[in-house]
């Protein structure tokens, strides 16, 4: 079995699909040499060179706008923003100008932008650069938003954003990037809006995405010794959000922890918490609860900063509180 | 080419006598075409019919006009929301813009975009645009496509006075610079953003000015003389095409009528107003070319007949044009378009 990282997974899809397609084109800031703050991109920009690997000035609206300008065209860009909190130099370019031209215009255009950032906490990257706003994103009609957690994953995810159509909001979390994991040998794409089973279980359902699933994992198995059988849900994508399998799943367990590391305020969990008791509320045993971030701006400092954000003990209490009655 | 702060007259861009007369009458038909378009959908707006906010360019026509006569047909375009000219002088079709402004199913985009919203995929023009500034950076990226594919294709962004005081104006115009984009930016100095004057929104005496930054040439032309317009986009477009870069045109110009239709104009005089009409870029070429005897009274009259003719045909299609179907409400969002090897 193959191992690669989250990161040259990544860099695998975007180097297949280059040379599949010629019309696919990477543009962002330090990206050729570099490969990217993460080194996401690492070697791309010597195997295609700058035509192809292009490297901009800080100028995020027109990045991203040109990436627009460039997909209506019949070009396909991967826009690379390297950190998530670099979109709000380009929100309206993301907001009032990808997300919506294909529905203003009537279906005239395709618009495949890809838009590529990491979100998420690590190692004191502070209240600038650690920020997770997928919800923002989710909530706006027109934009996919994939949030790969494996290596497998993050390649199979790339190659259907970049043989898609519509754009994608492609966020991937800083502290995945090292993470190694299978990743087959042959060609595939994962479609979009099809969350997967990455744990069964019978007691509680948790779906979460992106680097909580490895933490919920982590917090599966302790649970596990406690004679608690989660079954933990990889959502993948959250939009399309694939609520039927959160559904079915809940219908099993009875029970439902959503976790996601972005502000549980206003977060995607939210969301998945109203949907689910829309739907199967008669089959719940105890209140649905969300794990995610404290409401706070993220600060420096390593102790505020686990403070702050979500980790497997705090699902593990999540679980043990839906659990709470029930005998085990 | 010069590069600003230079009167288009002064520089002599152009020589009366170098355009041949049916050129001269097509820069006049569609500078009309476009007048009676906006006069029409003006009446229909305050009848009621029209749905959603007008922003006339009744007076920009030379603008619009002079550069599209200036760029081949598969050249790019994008525009403002105050839009209406650009399209027309881009070639779409009265009718089907008409009835996008009624909110029909056979608008140019069925309904969905109203005024501010209208493309033509077709036709190369990707769209005009709700929000300020918009128009400059897609414009950016349709230049970087024609590069990309080594095609002889020039790109234009259509902008006001507004949109050069945005951050989207600084980063394209940069970009563009940087990489020689095949790009023409186009400022509609109309004098006012909704209803504030350049003159206090501008630190530069010339929006053209700005070119100079960013290493390439700025142009100020007569935004009211649809020749001097024409030669300074012909240069342009000459720059773009031989891989030399970007050229920033300001146009000096005015909207005769407010910012949008209900508009009470307490921000300018009526005797300003009256000033820049004195110099209406339809009469002044009816006017020139008449002198020449290049037009007579029947000459104008059979192309005003035409042209109304033209119109009224197409407020009669828009107005006899079935509502969008509620059903489809949801389409477009996503392309349906299904992923290939997935």
């Amino acid at each position: 079995m193959r191992e690669l990282t989250y990161a040259s997974a990544y860099a695998e899809a975007i180097r297949e699909e280059m040379e599949r397609d010629p019309n696919i084109f990477v543009l962002g800031t330090d990206i050729r040499i570099r490969g990217g703050h993460f080194g996401q991109l690492k070697d791309i920009g010597k195997t295609f060179g700058h035509k192809r690997v292009v490297d901009t000035p800080i100028s995020e609206a027109a990045m991203v706008g040109m990436s627009l300008g460039a997909a209506l065209t019949g070009l396909r860009p991967i826009c690379d923003l390297n950190f998530e909190d670099f979109y709000l130099g380009a929100m309206d370019e993301v907001v009032n100008q990808i997300a919506k031209v294909q529905y203003k215009f009537n279906g005239q255009f395709k618009c495949p932008v890809i838009i590529r950032a990491s979100s998420g906490a690590a190692r004191s990257t502070g209240p600038q650069h650690s920020q997770s706003f997928e919800a923002w994103f989710a909530h706006t009609p027109g934009l996919y938003v994939a949030m790969p957690s494996t290596p497998e994953d993050i390649k199979g995810l790339m190659k259907t954003a970049l043989r898609g159509s519509n754009p994608v909001i492609f966020s991937t979390h800083k502290m995945l990037s090292s993470l190694k994991g299978h990743v087959p040998e042959h060609d595939y794409a994962i479609p979009f809006g099809q969350a997967k089973i990455v744990k069964p279980g019978s007691d509680v359902t948790i779906a979460t995405y992106s680097i909580m699933v490895s933490k919920s994992l982590q917090a599966a198995a302790v649970l596990e010794k406690q004679g608690i059988s989660a079954e933990v849900i990889d959502l993948r994508t959250i939009a399309p959000l694939d609520l039927d399998r959160i559904a079915q799943s809940v219908r099993k367990t009875k029970r439902l922890v959503i976790a996601h590391e972005a502000y549980r305020h206003g977060g995607i969990g939210a969301e998945i918490a109203a949907s689910i008791g829309e739907t199967v509320f008669d089959y719940l045993d105890a209140p649905i609860m969300r794990v995610g971030s404290k409401h706070s701006v993220m600060p420096v400092s390593p102790i505020l900063q686990d403070a702050i954000t979500p980790n497997q003990n705090d699902v593990i209490a999540a679980v043990n509180s839906v659990m709470e009655g029930v005998k085990v | 080419m010069s590069i600003s702060s230079q009167d288009a007259r002064q520089e002599g861009r152009y020589s009366f006598d170098s355009f041949d007369s049916q050129l001269l009458k097509r820069f006049l038909k569609e500078m009309l075409r476009i007048r009676v378009f906006e006069q029409r959908a003006e009446e229909l707006t305050l009848s009621g019919k029209v749905v959603g906010g007008v922003h006339l360019a009744i007076g920009q026509e030379a603008v619009a006009v002079g550069v599209m006569m200036a760029l081949k047909e598969e050249d790019y375009v994008t525009g403002p929301h105050r839009g209406h000219h650009i399209l027309i002088a881009k070639g779409l079709e009265t009718s089907k813009l008409m009835a996008e402004l009624l909110g029909k199913e056979t608008g140019i985009v069925g309904g969905r975009g109203g005024s501010m919203h209208m493309a033509d995929a077709s036709k190369g023009m990707l769209g005009v645009n709700g929000i300020v500034g918009a128009s400059i950076v897609i414009a950016t990226g349709a230049a970087f496509t024609a590069q990309y594919l080594i095609r002889d294709q020039a790109a234009v962004a259509f902008f006001g006075d507004g949109g050069a005081n945005k951050g989207q104006f600084h980063e394209s115009l940069n970009m563009a610079s940087i990489f020689k984009l095949p790009a023409i930016y186009v400022c509609e100095n109309n004098q006012y953003a909704v209803e504030t004057s350049v003159e206090y929104s501008t630190a530069a005496e010339h929006i053209a000015d700005r070119g100079a930054g960013y290493r390439m040439p700025g142009v100020i032309v007569d935004g009211l003389d649809v020749l001097d317009v024409y030669s300074a986009a012909k240069e342009a477009r000459l720059r773009a095409g031989s891989g030399e870069g970007p050229t920033l045109i300001e146009a000096k110009t005015y909207r005769f009528k407010g910012h949008s239709i209900g508009d009470l104009e307490n921000y300018r005089t009526r005797e300003e107003v009256q000033e820049w009409m004195k110099n209406d870029p339809i009469i002044r070429l009816k006017l020139s070319m008449e002198e020449l005897g290049l037009l007579d009274e029947n000459g104008w009259n059979a192309m005003k007949t035409e042209v109304e003719q033209e119109i009224e045909a197409a407020v009669q299609f828009a107005v006899n044009s079935p509502e969008p179907n509620v059903e489809t409400v949801m389409d477009h969002n996503f392309s349906a378009e299904v992923t290939e090897h997935a």
